[in-house]
């Protein structure tokens, strides 16, 4: 009983089919994927879409409408949760407010019976930052404080699986860029698999071998950061992860290694191996940051593609300048210019020629009737009238 | 920013908050304790003076000779050597109701606070419409369900659990069966308040950390309700110790507790210094239990 976390046999974490229904609603939906054991996979989606509930089934604290949770051969899916060898950093933290914070992070310790815990639990109190603390009670800390005691009091009982549900969200952002580092280096140290749902699509990309997007119950995508980001499967993982302008056009096939695209009016190209969908409708999708700018079409790169436009709005963000273009057909498209000194600014109103290499380009499957999706720029304010 | 700075410094002194009335404010938390404190003062700290005296009365005098203070401190220790076993006799049937009101109160208020979902409120209400009849007609309708011809006492007869003179009413059961019943709700609903706002995911976080349910029980649920444990044990304990209705109708004078004694000494035998002192060495003996008691059940939350 007391060596349980020990004695399970090895393995990945893999979700058979997993499903999770509130009366008529499907929070989790078929859901299949597999976790290499020692591996870092993210959980990426908007709020509402499942994740915690996701989680909460690994754990134990959901039960599966159907569907399985098998970690290596094992099915835990009908497992009491303190059986599983997984340990949780609550959303919500749930620290045991009658206890200090040292007893907080000793209770897994002491559980299985560990006597002495005092060294361990002073070495995760230094390792989150918060030596010293350990006499408090969780109510004498800050919201950032406590989401690390939650990470500490997981993490010290080494499990075979570490579910972090948005373990960062309430830390600065330089607090958060350090435990970044630190839950990476021990995520490689001690080879613990990791799930760690987040919000911050940097965080995902920075800290997760494989990353995953979820999209009302289901995964949309999952792969590589570097893959998803360059080659998004879907319209909601081009907007979810970075942003994307993605231009309604209609294909007719691939013609050789190109497929051809009529985009309002005017013809493109992408290579096809770029091309998710290659008939009937489609999103040509650009980056905004593989969007260059110039003044002129003569000044247009040979091979590659472009539109003429018109800036309307320049924000300077520092490390670069983000620009919106407004198209002949009424769209902006945003793109994103480096403030490396070469090239200079555009200013409001001038007419420019936006281009792109076409290798940077990709093409999606889109609902017929459904048009031109740019993403705002993230200093817009949210909930703008349009 | 100029001019906002017009602005603000034409409208300066118009601006400015009115002058604090410090006295008042100061004195207002006073203001509010005065009712209570008056209330408290008539008809507590001054029958208490009253009765603190009567304790010490002349033990010879009479209602019809009149008393006399003589700071008669024998009072006390004369009252203890004659009433020492209905001392023994309330602390002792007050426990034993204590503990099986702990026993069924517990479980009680826990499913009502934690798993009743909308049947909360009915539930509730439930433990308290007893409350609704008097003390009396209650305790009453106790001796009618214990009585030796009555259907509890036939059943307990039938398995054998009682012989067959055995018998409730007038027993010391009889007694504890009526003090639990009559104080439940007392150790219910503050037990009942805390259970409440105990948060189900500290459960699950307790059992993600290898906690099965008992083990989560005793280190997380009790603790919490440590604070309504605590309240209802002394809202239950410190009325039934003082006692003396169920006594008198479940019991015979075999089973009379220190209330029972009181309620002679001041009603029956005129009595009183003798009353006054009993009430003091109660009210000496349930302050001892009640420190001692919460000294030792940990009181960082309470206090
Ligand atoms: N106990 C429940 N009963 C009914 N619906 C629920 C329950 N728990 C979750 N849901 C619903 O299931 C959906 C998924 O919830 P979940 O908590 O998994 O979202 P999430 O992806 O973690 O969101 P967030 O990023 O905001 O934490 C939500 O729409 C939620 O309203
Ligand atoms: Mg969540």
């Amino acid at each position: 009983m007391s060596g349980m976390a020990n004695e399970a046999p090895a393995g990945d974490l893999r979700l058979v089919d997993l499903t999770k229904r509130f009366g008529i609603f499907t929070a989790v939906d078929e859901l299949s994927l597999t976790v290499p054991q020692g591996s870092f996979f993210a959980l990426l989606g908007a709020s509402g879409c499942g994740k915690t509930t996701t989680l909460r089934m690994i754990a134990g604290l959901e039960e599966p409408t159907s569907g399985q949770v098998l970690l290596g051969d094992r099915d835990i899916a009908r497992l009491r949760p303190y059986k599983r060898p997984v340990n949780t950093v609550f959303q919500s933290y749930a620290l045991f407010p009658h206890l200090n914070i040292a007893e907080n992070v000793a209770f897994g310790l002491r559980r299985r019976g560990i006597r002495r815990v005092e060294e361990q639990v002073h070495r995760m109190l230094a390792l989150v930052q918060l030596d010293g603390y350990g006499r408090r009670r969780p109510a004498q800390l800050s919201g950032g404080q406590q989401q690390r005691v939650a990470l500490a009091r997981a993490l010290i009982n080494h499990p075979q699986v570490l579910l972090l549900d948005e373990p960062l969200g309430a830390l600065d952002l330089k607090l958060r860029r350090q435990m970044q580092i630190e839950l990476k280096r021990i995520q490689t140290e001690v080879g613990i698999t990791f799930v760690h749902v987040t919000h911050d699509q940097e965080e995902a990309m920075t800290m997760a071998d494989t990353v995953a997007v979820m999209n009302a119950g289901r995964i949309e995508q999952l792969g590589a950061p570097a893959e998803l980001y360059e080659y998004p499967a879907t319209a909601f993982v081009a907007n979810f992860l970075g942003q994307s302008n993605l231009l309604a056009a209609d294909a007719a096939g691939p013609a050789g290694s190109e497929v051809p695209v009529t985009a309002h009016g005017v013809r493109f190209s992408v290579p096809a191996d770029r091309a998710r969908a290659d008939r009937g409708p489609v999103y040509l999708g650009v980056r905004p940051e593989k969007l260059h700018l110039v003044e002129a079409v003569d000044q247009v790169p040979a091979g590659h593609q472009h539109v003429e436009g018109v800036i309307t709005d320049a924000s300077y963000v520092g490390v670069s300048t983000q620009y919106l273009v407004r198209t002949g057909w009424g769209s902006e498209l945003s793109a994103f210019t480096a403030n490396s000194g070469v090239g200079g600014q555009h200013p409001v109103g001038a007419p420019v020629v936006a281009h792109w290499d076409p290798r940077h380009a990709f093409l999606l499957p889109r609902e017929p009737g459904q048009d031109d999706r740019t993403t705002p720029l993230v200093d817009e304010p949210v909930g703008k009238p349009s | 920013m100029t001019a906002l700075a017009q602005v603000s410094g034409g409208s300066g002194p118009a601006r400015t908050p009115p002058p604090a009335r410090p006295g008042r404010h100061r004195l207002l938390p006073y203001l509010l304790l005065l009712p209570g404190a008056a209330w408290l003062l008539v008809f507590f700290a001054v029958p208490l003076l009253q009765l603190a005296a009567a304790s010490l009365y002349d033990p010879t005098g009479s209602l019809s000779t009149g008393y006399a203070l003589t700071w008669a401190f024998g009072n006390y220790p004369e009252a203890l050597q004659a009433y020492w076993p209905q001392f023994a006799r309330s602390f002792g049937y007050a426990g034993a109701a204590l503990v099986l009101a702990l026993l069924m109160g517990y479980p009680l208020a826990y499913a009502i606070a934690q798993k009743a979902g909308r049947w909360k409120n009915l539930l509730l209400v439930c433990v308290v419409a007893p409350m609704f009849t008097s003390f009396l007609v209650r305790t009453l309708a106790w001796k009618t369900i214990l009585s030796d011809n009555g259907a509890l006492v036939g059943l307990l007869r039938d398995v054998h659990l009682l012989g067959p003179d055995g018998r409730l009413l007038a027993t010391p059961v009889a007694v504890v069966l009526g003090l639990t019943y009559n104080f439940l709700p007392f150790l219910v609903l503050p037990l009942y308040a805390s259970l409440e706002r105990l948060d189900h995911r500290l459960l699950e976080a307790a059992s993600d950390l290898y906690a099965g349910p008992l083990h989560a029980f005793r280190t997380v649920t009790l603790p919490l309700s440590m604070p309504g444990l605590i309240a209802g044990t002394l809202l239950f304990f410190i009325p039934a110790t003082g006692d003396y209705i169920n006594a008198e109708l479940l019991g015979t004078p075999n089973e009379y507790m220190i209330g029972n004694v009181i309620d002679s000494a001041f009603l029956v035998r005129l009595d009183y210094p003798q009353g006054a002192a009993l009430s003091f060495l109660l009210m000496a003996a349930i302050l001892a239990v009640v420190f001692v008691y919460l000294r030792r059940a940990g009181t960082e939350e309470v206090l």
